[in-house]
């Protein structure tokens, strides 16, 4: 998923002068994922460079870049440091077109890698994309394997607004199933990591069935996909697998249909649970498919507490939690 | 010996005879004019002196004197009296209830009309909500700003926007947010971009000496200095973030000015009331930049003429006739001095020109009235959900239909 990702930037790299990344350790280092490795030396040290260690600072100029013209793609190290850039995304990105009616716009992606598992402790583990998800103006792309990976991070750089991009780092080297004590696969044994070498995108908006089921409809993104699928097959569940893909816009077709024709929805995400990205979804399902549904929907989610270190597998979301809620939507 | 905490407070509240003998102000022409590729710590003594043209008796010395021809001074009067007489007239237009909100930039004048014509028209300017002369000096249609002010039906930013926070693309003028501070780090982006075009247009950016505390204050010069990034970056020192003096914001043991020398950027401080030395400082900033040498910060040193805006009484918390009595004198009178001592300019045609600004800012308000005002006029409501995003939004054209629209 990396190489994945730094393919999609070392495309857009090419085909527009106009795209520039850059971010802490993103130029010679190439990003303490290596997300970015090699493409300051491929397209020179004006089109990727290092940055001064100031997330507002980052975003700011990237807003007065965008502006003027450019496409830039900025990196913040870790989605728990994305929060000193908070107001200039929220109170300048997300608002400029809007409070200058169309004559400013800021076409920028905000790339950072998010969620739980790698023993970061609370520094290193969150999932914020509720509140993003939350603010008008702004974009919410979160992929779960290689494939989509760079082909919505390209659909991501063509759009004209800011995008929030949001990568599960837990995933970066292979399709984590949530069971920790198992070796990890790597992706090249998973069908989605099949990348083409070129051009290509993956809409935003539009959310992948994942697994064909008629159960019940679980609606999950970045890497609960994968602690979903493992959850259906270990719990022997006939589940219909949604990743959901892109927050905002969001393919509430896809949901609707998909819950409409099962009657039963388990929403999984990794952030804490309160005012969680979740409580949107169960709201739109109840608002859509009332009259279709046979339970009430369950909300998988992070515990409301800051993410601990010492319990990592306590706090993980695992497969066994997964199992536990679909349970609870299959007992009506 | 106990610690004690020290807070500043100004030395004159209301109530108080104003009294500026404590103000340092440095005779005029005194400071040398560097070369533009001067050192930032070469040049010390201007970000701690005051950089200053016009004497008192309206003479203008010193290596600073830009030597500016008649028709750049008449252009920089006029642009000072109609944006006087702008603000006058949106001031009263307010207590009216033709407007929610207005702030003046009454004694500043000078910064906003004599920079816009230091800089090309192409510059890109990230203002604050006192810059409004940069408009007025770009000739920028008086009634599209007051279509702004009254969101009415002709309001160009669609009634997205609070009044006066406006937006000019084609005039360079970046849309004001109405957060302070944020759109400093902005101005180094778009001129960090520029700067990789290969383009030949810079930027300039504004800030309050208040909120030369926020972050984005330093992550500007930061970026600025680190990139060489061509922007001009102003701190204007009016004395007054609302309620809160200069010395809150830490002005009491160095200069504004000499926050960039920290950052390596070359820094000047400048008499915010004297035309020539505005716009000769500004100059030096702008062929430095162009030259590809980076970013200078000017600090501009004024007083705050009025209320921060329409919401704020000053006389609860300064002098009640401060202004008045502000030692470097008013923008206007002293260009106008100026220009008379010099034979380019007779209290004849001073009196002409303020009646034909006067008129001029007379026709475009009955211009902006007959479209309407505010609880006259609005525009469209359904331009509420627009601009959201480049595209239409599923969800949004869903909310307009629930309001009928």
């Amino acid at each position: 998923m990396v190489q994945a990702l730094n393919s999609a930037l070392d495309v857009m790299l090419e085909r527009d002068p106009d795209v520039l990344v850059f971010g802490q350790d993103v130029g010679y280092f190439g990003g303490v994922f290596r997300v970015t490795d090699g493409l300051q030396k491929r397209h020179g040290i004006t089109r990727c460079f290092d940055t001064p260690i100031t997330e507002s600072g980052i975003v700011g100029a990237a807003i007065g870049m965008a502006a003027y013209g450019l496409r830039p793609v900025v990196e913040i190290q870790f989605a728990d440091y994305i929060l000193p850039a908070f107001d200039q995304l929220v109170s300048e990105a997300a608002r400029l077109r809007y409070r200058s009616a169309g004559q400013f716009w800021a076409p920028m992606v905000v790339r950072t890698p998010y969620g739980g598992g790698i023993f970061g402790g609370q520094t290193h583990s969150q999932s914020p994309e509720a509140i993003f998800a939350h603010i008008s103006g702004l974009k919410t792309v979160i992929p779960s394997n290689p494939y989509d990976a760079k082909g919505l991070l390209i659909s991501a750089i063509l759009d004209d607004d800011p995008v929030i991009f949001l990568e599960p780092k837990r995933v970066y080297n292979g399709p984590f199933d949530g069971h920790h004590d198992r070796p990890l696969t790597p992706w090249t044994q998973h069908p989605a990591s099949e990348v083409p070498e070129g051009f290509y995108t993956v809409p935003l908006g539009k959310a992948a069935i994942v697994r064909a089921g008629s159960q019940l409809t679980v609606l999950a993104y970045g890497t609960m996909v994968h602690v979903a699928l493992a959850a259906a097959a270990e719990g022997g569940f006939d589940a219909e697998i949604i990743d959901v893909r892109s927050l905002v816009p969001l393919d509430l077709e896809t949901i609707t249909a998909s819950v409409r024709k099962t009657g039963r929805c388990v929403i999984v995400h990794e952030a804490t649970h309160t005012g969680g990205f979740g409580a949107e979804l169960s709201a739109l399902v109840e608002e859509h498919c009332f009259y279709h549904l046979e339970a009430p929907t369950q909300r998988v989610t992070g515990f409301d507490t800051p993410y601990p270190h010492a319990f990592e597998w306590e706090y993980f979301l695992g497969p066994q939690r997964i199992i536990d809620g679909m349970k609870r939507a299959m007992a009506e | 010996m106990p610690l004690s905490l020290h807070v500043p407070t100004p030395t004159r509240r209301s109530g108080d005879q104003p009294d500026f003998t404590d103000l340092q102000i440095p005779p005029a022409g005194v400071l040398p004019r560097p070369a533009t590729d001067a050192l930032a710590a070469d040049i010390r003594e201007l970000a701690y002196g005051l950089i200053r043209v016009l004497d008192q008796d309206g003479t203008a010395v010193g290596a600073w004197d830009p030597k500016l021809d008649t028709a750049l001074l008449r252009r920089g009067l006029r642009a000072m009296l109609l944006t006087r007489a702008f603000d006058e007239r949106m001031f009263r237009a307010q207590r009216q209830g033709k407007t929610s909100f207005y702030i003046k930039c009454s004694g500043e004048e000078a910064i906003a009309c004599a920079q816009a014509l230091a800089l090309d028209r192409g510059d890109m300017c990230f203002t604050t909500y006192r810059q409004q002369g940069i408009l007025i000096t770009r000739d920028y249609p008086l009634v599209q700003m007051m279509n702004q002010i009254f969101n009415n039906a002709h309001d160009p930013l669609k009634g997205h926007q609070l009044p006066i926070l406006y937006s000019a693309r084609d005039h360079g003028f970046f849309s004001l947010s109405g957060n302070v501070g944020t759109q400093y780090s902005q101005a180094v982006g778009w001129a960090m971009a520029s700067a990789y075009r290969g383009d030949e247009r810079i930027a300039a950016a504004w800030i309050g000496e208040g909120s030369t505390a926020t972050g984005d204050f330093h992550n500007a010069l930061t970026f600025a200095a680190v990139y060489r990034a061509p922007v001009v970056l102003n701190i204007v020192n009016n004395h007054w973030a609302i309620s809160s003096f200069d010395g809150i914001a830490g002005g009491e043991a160095t200069t504004f000015a000499a926050r960039g020398i920290g950052y390596g950027l070359p820094a000047l401080r400048v008499d915010g009331n004297d035309f020539l030395a505005v716009y000769a400082a500004t100059r030096w900033a702008v062929e430095r930049a162009r030259a590809n040498l980076g970013a200078t910060v000017i600090e501009l040193f004024t007083y705050r003429g009025e209320g921060h805006s329409t919401s704020d009484d000053p006389t609860k918390y300064r002098p009640a006739d401060a202004a008045r009595r502000w030692p470097l004198g008013d923008p206007i009178d002293r260009l106008q001095q100026h220009m008379i001592r010099s034979g380019a300019w007779s209290e004849a045609e001073h009196q002409q020109l303020v009646a034909e600004v006067n008129d001029q800012v007379r026709a475009a308000s009955a211009q902006a009235e007959a479209i309407g005002t505010l609880k006259t006029s609005r525009p469209d409501i359904a331009s509420m959900f627009e601009d959201v995003f480049g595209q239409p939004d599923d969800r949004l054209l869903q909310q307009r239909h629930e309001l009928g629209l």
